[in-house]
C-alpha cells in the first residue's frame, strides 16, 4: 500500500490520496509513516519537474495536496515529530526593492524535496536581513531571487554586506530570476548564475557535497 | 463604405493611413512632419513584414526617463512637472524612431486616493528609491466566486473584487446589485446613502480629479513628441485572459489549483473575459489613433506551463483576442515575457504579417527561422548588458541581431525588456547600431 500511495501522490490523484490517508489513520497506522510516504512522493513530483515532464501547476497542486496530508496526519502526532535528515542548510529570499516570489517559491520547493533545510526569507529582503540570516543560520549556501532590473543592483549591495560583515568567504553565492544572468552574476560578484531552479539544486549540492 | 465592410486588410490600411497622417497634430516643422512619417513608414513595413529603410528601434525606456533626468519614478508619480521635466528631456536628448510617453507613469496621488491595494510602488509598500512598481499577487477573487464572474463581470466588479483592490472601496460590498433597483425605487437607495460608502464615492471623484491633471501633463507631453515628429508605436495594451485571471483575480496559485480543481469553471471565465478584453482593447486604440496594440504575456511562458497546458488553457482564449484585435485591423505586438522557445510552432499558426512577436529570453534567431516568414520578430538585447555592459559591447550585440534577424526585412531591434537605470550611451548605441547596420540597399 505504501508504494501506490506514494505514486498516487505523485500522480496527483487528489481523491485518491485524501481517501487512502483518511482510511491509513483509520487503520491506526504510524502518522510518521504516513508523512514519510509523502515526502517519497513529493520527491517523485521534483524529479518529474526536473526532467520536464511536470511544470508549475503540478508543484502548486501538490504542494496543495501535501498541505491538505498535513493537515489529516497532524493531529493524530504524539509531538514527537523526528527530523528528517537534511541535506544541509540553503539560505533564500528576493532581494530589496523587488516583490516577486514565484521564482523564489519553486527554488523553495525543489530545494527542499532534494533534502535541503531551507530558510526561506522570502520577498524585498533587505541586506542586513540577509547577513542576519547567514550569521544565524550559518548556511554554506545563499540563494538571490530577482524578477526586475533594480534587482541588479540590489543584488551587488547584499554581496557587498556580506563582504563587509566578514562572512563573504564562508558563503556560496548564487542568483537567479526574470532577468539574472551570467552578466548580472559578474557584475553583483555572485559565485554562479542558475537558470532554473534545477540549477539551484545542483549548485546547492555541488557546493555543499552532496551526491 | 461603411467600416463594418471592410475587410481586415482593408481596416488595417485604413489604421495605418490615419496613423501616418494625424489629423489633429500640427508639427513644429516641414522636416518634423517628414522625419515623423518617415519612421511611421519604417515601423509600419516591418511590422507588416516588408523591408523598411533601415531596421527600426524601440528604445527600451519605459520608466527610464526618471533616473535619466536626475530624478526618480517616486517623484514623478506624485509631481507630474517632474514627470513632464524628465519625458521631454529624454524625448529632446534620444533621436529615437518612436516614443513612449508617461501613459504607464501613473499618478501616486490617484492611486492613494483609492487606497489601491493591487499594486506597491516607490514611497507606497516599496522604498521609495524603488524604480518600479509592482503587481502584488494575492487571490483576490476566491475559487467559490467563478460564477458570480461568468454571470455578471460588471456586477462582480463592482461589489466583489473593487472593494478588495481598493481600499477606500470596501464599503461597495453592501450595494445592491444595480439590476436589483425596484421599479419605485424605495430601499435600493438606501445603502448609498450609509457614510462608508459615501466615503467611498467621494474618494472616486478625488482620484478623477486628480487623473484629469496627470492626464492634462500626459497629453502635452505626447503632443510635444507627435509635433516634433515622434510617432507613438502603443495603441494601448491587452491582455491574454489567462493572465488576466492568473495575474489580477485569482494569483498565480490560484489559477493553477483550478486548472486541476475547476477546469470548466477556468474556460468559461476565460470565454467570458475575451469580448470584454476585445472591447477595451478596440476602444484604445481607436481613442489613440495608432494601430498597434501591446500584449504583455506572462504565464504561458516555457517555464510557467507545459505545452500541453498551454494549448489547453492559454492559447485558445488568447488566439480568440488576438484575432478579433487583427480582423479589427489592429496589429497586436506579443511580448513574449521570459522564454516561448517550446511554442513557437505553436504561434506559427498565426495568420501572416498578422501580428509582431517581441521576445524576451528566447531564443531569438530561432525565432527568426521558425517565424520569420509570418510574422515581424522585435527584440531582444539583454537588459544584464544594457545595464551593466559597455556601448561597445551593446553595439556589438545589436549587430549580431540585426544580420540575423533583419534579413528580408520584418524585424525591430528592442530590449529584452525594460531598463530603469543605466547608462545613457548604451541606449544610443542600439540608436547607432540601426543606423550603421541596419540599413537595407
Amino acid at each position: 500500500m505504501p508504494e501506490s500511495y506514494v505514486n498516487l501522490l505523485a500522480d496527483l490523484k487528489e481523491d485518491e490520496v485524501l481517501k487512502l490517508t483518511k482510511k491509513r489513520i483509520d487503520s491506526g497506522e504510524d502518522p510518521m509513516k504516513i508523512l514519510e510516504d509523502s515526502r517519497k512522493g513529493m520527491e517523485i513530483v521534483g524529479k518529474r519537474f526536473a526532467d520536464g515532464e511536470y511544470f508549475l501547476p503540478e508543484l502548486v497542486f501538490s504542494g496543495e495536496l501535501l498541505k491538505q496530508v498535513t493537515a489529516m496526519v497532524k493531529p493524530h502526532m504524539s509531538g514527537k515529530a523526528t527530523q528528517v535528515k537534511k541535506a544541509g542548510k540553503v539560505v533564500i529570499g528576493t532581494v530589496a526593492g523587488d516583490i516577486h516570489d514565484i521564482g523564489l517559491n519553486i527554488v523553495d520547493f525543489m530545494l527542499d524535496v532534494n533534502g535541503f533545510d531551507v530558510t526561506n526569507l522570502g520577498v524585498d529582503v533587505p541586506a542586513d536581513k540577509f547577513v542576519k540570516a547567514m550569521k544565524d543560520t550559518k548556511a554554506p549556501v545563499l540563494g538571490l531571487s530577482g524578477f526586475l532590473t533594480p534587482a541588479f543592483d540590489a543584488m551587488k549591495e547584499t554581496v557587498e554586506a556580506l563582504e563587509k560583515a566578514g562572512i563573504r568567504k564562508n558563503v556560496k553565492i548564487m542568483i537567479g530570476g526574470g532577468q539574472m544572468d551570467d552578466e548580472v552574476r559578474k557584475y553583483a560578484k555572485a559565485d554562479a548564475f542558475g537558470k532554473d531552479a534545477m540549477a539551484a539544486v545542483s549548485l546547492a549540492k555541488k557546493w555543499i557535497g552532496v551526491n | 463604405m461603411a467600416w463594418a465592410g471592410l475587410s481586415p486588410e482593408e481596416k488595417r490600411s485604413e489604421r495605418f493611413k490615419r496613423w501616418l497622417s494625424p489629423p489633429a497634430v500640427k508639427f513644429s516643422s516641414p522636416q518634423a512632419g517628414k522625419l515623423y512619417k518617415d519612421r511611421v513608414t519604417r515601423f509600419a513595413k516591418a511590422l507588416q513584414l516588408q523591408k523598411p529603410d533601415r531596421v527600426p528601434c524601440i528604445l527600451p525606456a519605459g520608466l527610464y526617463a526618471a533616473t535619466y533626468a536626475g530624478t526618480n519614478l517616486h517623484t514623478v508619480m506624485y509631481d507630474y512637472d517632474e514627470m513632464k521635466r524628465a519625458w521631454l528631456k529624454l524625448l529632446h536628448d534620444f533621436e529615437a524612431d518612436t516614443y513612449i510617453p508617461p501613459a504607464l507613469v501613473p499618478s501616486g496621488r490617484a492611486l492613494e486616493a483609492v487606497d489601491y491595494k493591487l499594486y506597491k510602488w516607490p514611497g507606497h509598500g516599496l522604498s521609495t528609491n524603488t524604480l518600479s512598481y509592482q503587481a502584488v499577487e494575492a487571490e483576490w477573487m476566491k475559487p467559490d466566486e467563478y460564477d458570480a464572474l461568468i454571470n455578471d463581470p460588471s456586477d462582480f466588479w463592482l461589489r466583489t473584487y473593487m472593494p478588495r483592490v481598493f481600499g477606500a472601496l470596501k464599503a461597495f460590498g453592501q450595494l445592491p446589485p444595480l439590476t436589483s433597483f425596484e421599479e419605485i425605487a424605495t430601499m435600493s437607495f438606501l445603502s448609498f446613502g450609509l457614510p462608508e460608502v459615501q466615503a467611498g464615492f467621494q474618494a472616486l471623484l478625488e482620484a478623477g480629479r486628480e487623473t484629469l491633471r496627470w492626464a492634462a501633463v500626459v497629453g502635452e507631453v505626447s503632443q510635444v513628441a507627435l509635433q516634433a515628429g515622434y510617432p507613438g508605436i502603443m495603441g494601448g495594451l491587452a491582455k491574454a485572459p489567462f493572465d488576466t485571471l492568473g495575474d489580477t483575480l485569482r494569483g498565480t496559485q490560484g489559477i493553477m489549483m483550478d486548472m486541476f480543481q475547476r477546469p470548466d469553471k477556468l474556460h468559461a471565465a476565460m470565454d467570458r473575459i475575451a469580448p470584454l478584453a476585445i472591447a477595451g482593447a478596440i476602444n484604445g486604440v481607436n481613442a489613440a489613433n495608432v494601430p498597434v496594440i501591446f500584449m504583455p504575456l506572462h504565464k504561458g511562458a516555457d517555464t510557467f506551463m507545459s505545452r500541453k497546458q498551454y494549448e489547453t488553457f492559454y492559447w485558445p482564449s488568447f488566439k480568440k483576442v488576438v484575432m478579433a484585435l487583427v480582423n479589427e485591423g489592429i496589429l497586436p505586438i506579443l511580448f513574449a515575457e521570459g522564454s516561448y522557445n517550446d511554442r513557437l510552432d505553436i504561434i506559427k499558426e498565426l495568420p501572416r504579417g498578422a501580428v509582431a512577436w517581441y521576445f524576451d529570453k528566447t531564443d531569438i534567431f530561432r525565432a527568426k527561422e521558425v517565424l520569420g516568414n509570418t510574422a515581424c520578430i522585435v527584440g531582444n538585447v539583454p537588459t544584464s548588458l544594457l545595464m551593466t555592459g559597455t556601448p561597445r559591447e551593446v553595439k556589438e550585440h545589436c549587430r549580431k541581431l540585426i544580420e540575423v534577424c533583419g534579413k528580408g526585412g520584418g524585424y525591430i531591434l528592442a530590449a529584452g525588456a525594460n531598463i530603469d537605470e543605466g547608462s545613457p550611451d548604451n541606449l544610443r548605441a542600439m540608436m547607432e547600431a540601426v543606423k550603421e547596420y541596419g540599413v537595407y540597399r
